[in-house]
């Protein structure tokens, strides 16, 4: 775990220190830029659908989706943050103890 | 006529006050965001400690939710690891966007470097001057750094005091953490077509690759959505 909390942390940092360093030249590449704005996106988005809907290597449907479903509404109402993971835990014990 | 000096030094040290009070807005915020991340990394089997150095070291949160989450889950470290610093690569490119503006060289460079997150870049560019852009970055960054680690400590010895965290949820604390994390960027038609076909990437390989690689496979998506020629010009 320390291999992974270590090496993980050094290559963030990297990442920034090159941005720090990098001329602004590279910006003037219309790919770098869209992929740049499309990658946080495809990986937050994965994360949340197979932090949902998968358990190993198999897909399955529990109460982390009624968690997921209470997060939904909570972001379309503009709720902070805090108030959108209190909702969707809650939610899921919620569940868990009814089952 | 000669400028009114004192007129405009009021107004810097009006506009100062603001980019301050700003910054620790935004630090207290995510000092409460980082109490989610102490807890969740815990309950992902890392210790208090290793918690505490990745707000420290690592300094990124999405890219410390992610490796909490892939890991939580059964993940290879590595996957998780891959999946931190794919997330990592935005702040690389704020900082081509900040470097002109900070002019930094040396130890402060190193330094700045370490504060360039979404929160001190949005920020920095927020502002007009050049010096109040400086001034929100460093203000910015500085508050979150303090709230950020501060918050942290106290989810994960909080959330380690707890026998099983599934009772409590926070399983579904990690998703819906992405979820708002991604959400404000869904408003943009292409991202959220990127989204849905990534998400939908990430499960349909699932049965079929490690435990953590789904994810990966999605990263291919954005890629491939950046190359694609550009019907209009963005």
């Amino acid at each position: 775990m320390w291999t992974a909390v270590l090496t993980g942390s050094f290559g963030c940092y990297a990442l920034k220190l090159a941005g720090v360093s990098l001329p602004q030249r590279v910006l003037d590449d219309a790919r770098v830029q869209r992929i740049g704005v499309f990658l946080p996106v495809a990986l937050l988005s994965a994360l949340v659908a197979t932090q949902t809907f998968t358990t190993g290597q198999h897909l399955t449907l529990d109460a982390r989706a009624a968690g997921l479903a209470v997060a939904a509404a909570a972001v379309l109402a503009r709720a902070p943050f805090l108030v959108v993971i209190i909702a969707a835990s809650t939610a899921t014990a919620l569940v868990r103890a009814l089952a | 006529m000669v400028p009114d000096v004192r007129t405009e030094r009021d107004a810097w040290t009006a506009e100062r006050a603001a980019v301050v009070r700003d910054a620790v807005g935004i630090g207290v915020a995510t000092g409460a965001y980082a109490l989610s991340f102490g807890a969740i990394s815990t309950a992902a089997g890392f210790s208090v400690a290793q918690t505490c150095v990745l707000s420290l070291a690592m300094f990124t949160g999405a890219s410390q939710f992610a490796l909490a989450g892939v890991v939580g889950t059964g993940g290879a470290a590595s996957a998780g690891v891959a999946t931190a610093v794919l997330l990592g690569t935005r702040n690389a490119l704020y900082g081509v966007r900040l470097a002109p503006l900070l002019r930094v060289r040396g130890v402060r460079k190193l330094a700045a470097a370490q504060l360039v997150i979404d929160e001190s870049a949005a920020m920095a560019t927020a502002r007009e001057e050049p010096r109040a852009g400086r001034l929100g970055f460093w203000s910015t960054g500085l508050a979150v750094f303090v709230c950020w680690n501060t918050g942290t400590l106290i989810g994960a010895a909080g959330a380690s005091a707890l026998a099983d965290p599934r009772t409590l949820g926070l399983d579904a604390a990690a998703p819906a953490a992405f979820l708002a994390l991604v959400a404000p960027r869904l408003r943009r038609r292409d991202n959220a077509a990127v989204g849905a076909v990534a998400a939908a990437v990430a499960l349909a390989s699932t049965p079929f690759v490690p435990v953590g690689v789904p994810v990966l496979l999605a990263a291919l998506v954005a890629v491939g959505a950046g190359l694609r020629p550009q019907a209009e010009s963005a």
